[in-house]
C-alpha cells in the first residue's frame, strides 16, 4: 500500500499553480476563465511555463491583467487578442493555424503518411522481388553445382 | 528505385537537422517586437520617488531617441549603465528611462550612485506600460523616431560594439529620414 502511494506521488504529477491569494477572482466562475487562460499564456521570461505555473514577477503581472480585463467583461479571445497584440503569437503556447505555422501543423502529419507510403512501397517492394526473381540461367546453376561440391 | 529507400531518410534527416543548427543559432529570449514601425503606445508615467518630472509619450516625440527600461534590482542593467552614462555624456541622443517594477526611491538611489543618462524618467511601479510595450526583460531599449513611431528594439544590454556598429548607423539614417 506504501509502494502504491510512493508511486502515486512519483507518477501522478499536479501541474503548480504559482498564482497568489491576493490575485485570485472572487467569483469562481470567472477565476476558472482566467485560470484556463492562464494555463495558454507564455511566460515571456520562462518561456518554457505558462504564466499559470511562472513565479516570474512579469508572469505575475499578466495574471493580474488577465483578471483585470475578465472583471472588465472582456470574454477569452479578447483577453488573448490584447495580449498577442502586445506580445505577438509567441506568447501562445498553442501556435495559431496560419500561413508561417503551416509547416508546423502539417509536418507531422505530412511525416507519418511519408513513412507509412515508404513503409507500403518497401514491404510490397520485397515480397515483388522474391515472386520476380527469376530461375538461375544453366551457367548459374553450374556454377552453385560446383561450389557446393568443392565445399563438400 | 532502391536506392531512394536509403537515400530518402538521410535527406529528410539533413533537412531536419538543418532547421535544428540554425534553430541553436538564434536567441531565445530575441522575442521580436510588436512595436515596430507602430507609434509608442500612449501612457503618462509619474516621477520615480525623489526626482521631479514624470515621463508620458509626448515628451518622447520631435526627435529620435532611445527609450531605456530599466531596474535598481536588474543586474544586466548595470552592465548597460557605463554605457549609456557615455552617450549621454556625449550628447549622443537622448535617453528616457522607464524605471520598471522598482521600489518607491530604490531607482533614485540608483541613479545617485551610479550616475543619471536619462532625460527624464517615468516610474512604472506597476508594470502596466511595460506589457504595453511587450518589454519581456530588463534592460530593453526602443530606438523611437522623430514622429515617435518605434523602429527598432534592443533586448538585453547596450554595448559600445552594439552602439558603435549597430545603434549609431541606425540613429544616423533615422535622423536623415
Amino acid at each position: 500500500m506504501r509502494l502504491f502511494f510512493l508511486l502515486a506521488a512519483l507518477f501522478v504529477s499536479v501541474s503548480a499553480f504559482a498564482a497568489e491569494p491576493d490575485e485570485l477572482l472572487d467569483d469562481p466562475a470567472l477565476e476558472a476563465r482566467a485560470q484556463d487562460l492562464d494555463e495558454h499564456l507564455r511566460c515571456v521570461v520562462c518561456q518554457s511555463q505558462s504564466i499559470a505555473e511562472s513565479n516570474a514577477p512579469l508572469a505575475k503581472d499578466l495574471r493580474i491583467l488577465v483578471r483585470e480585463r475578465i472583471s472588465q467583461g472582456d470574454s477569452d479571445e479578447e483577453v488573448i487578442d490584447y495580449i498577442v497584440e502586445r506580445y505577438g503569437d509567441y506568447v501562445l503556447l498553442k501556435p495559431p493555424v496560419q500561413g508561417n505555422t503551416l509547416f508546423l501543423w502539417a509536418f507531422p502529419a505530412a511525416a507519418l503518411l511519408l513513412g507509412a507510403a515508404g513503409g507500403f512501397f518497401f514491404l510490397r517492394g520485397s515480397k515483388k522481388a522474391i515472386a520476380a526473381s527469376a530461375p538461375l540461367s544453366a551457367d548459374d546453376e553450374d556454377d552453385v553445382n560446383r561450389i557446393l561440391k568443392e565445399r563438400g | 528505385m532502391r536506392r531512394i529507400v536509403f537515400i530518402f531518410p538521410i535527406l529528410v534527416f539533413a533537412v531536419v537537422g538543418a532547421f535544428f543548427a540554425y534553430g541553436l543559432t538564434r536567441d531565445p529570449s530575441n522575442i521580436p517586437s510588436q512595436l515596430i514601425d507602430r507609434p509608442l503606445p500612449e501612457f503618462d508615467l509619474p516621477a520615480i520617488q525623489g526626482m521631479e518630472k514624470g515621463l508620458s509619450t509626448e515628451d518622447i516625440k520631435g526627435e529620435v531617441a532611445l527609450v531605456n527600461v530599466f531596474g535598481s534590482w536588474c543586474v544586466s542593467c548595470h552592465v548597460e549603465h557605463p554605457v549609456l552614462m557615455e552617450l549621454s555624456k556625449a550628447g549622443a541622443v537622448p535617453i528616457y528611462g522607464l524605471n520598471w517594477k522598482d521600489e518607491p526611491g530604490a531607482g533614485k538611489a540608483w541613479l545617485d550612485r551610479y550616475g543619471n543618462p536619462y532625460d527624464l524618467v517615468g516610474d512604472d511601479q506597476a508594470g502596466r506600460v511595460a506589457i504595453d510595450l511587450g518589454v519581456t526583460g530588463a534592460p530593453e531599449t526602443f530606438v523611437v523616431d522623430r514622429e515617435g513611431r518605434v523602429r527598432f528594439k534592443v533586448t538585453g544590454p547596450i554595448t559600445e560594439q552594439y552602439w558603435t556598429n549597430t545603434l549609431a548607423p541606425l540613429i544616423e539614417e533615422l535622423r536623415r529620414s
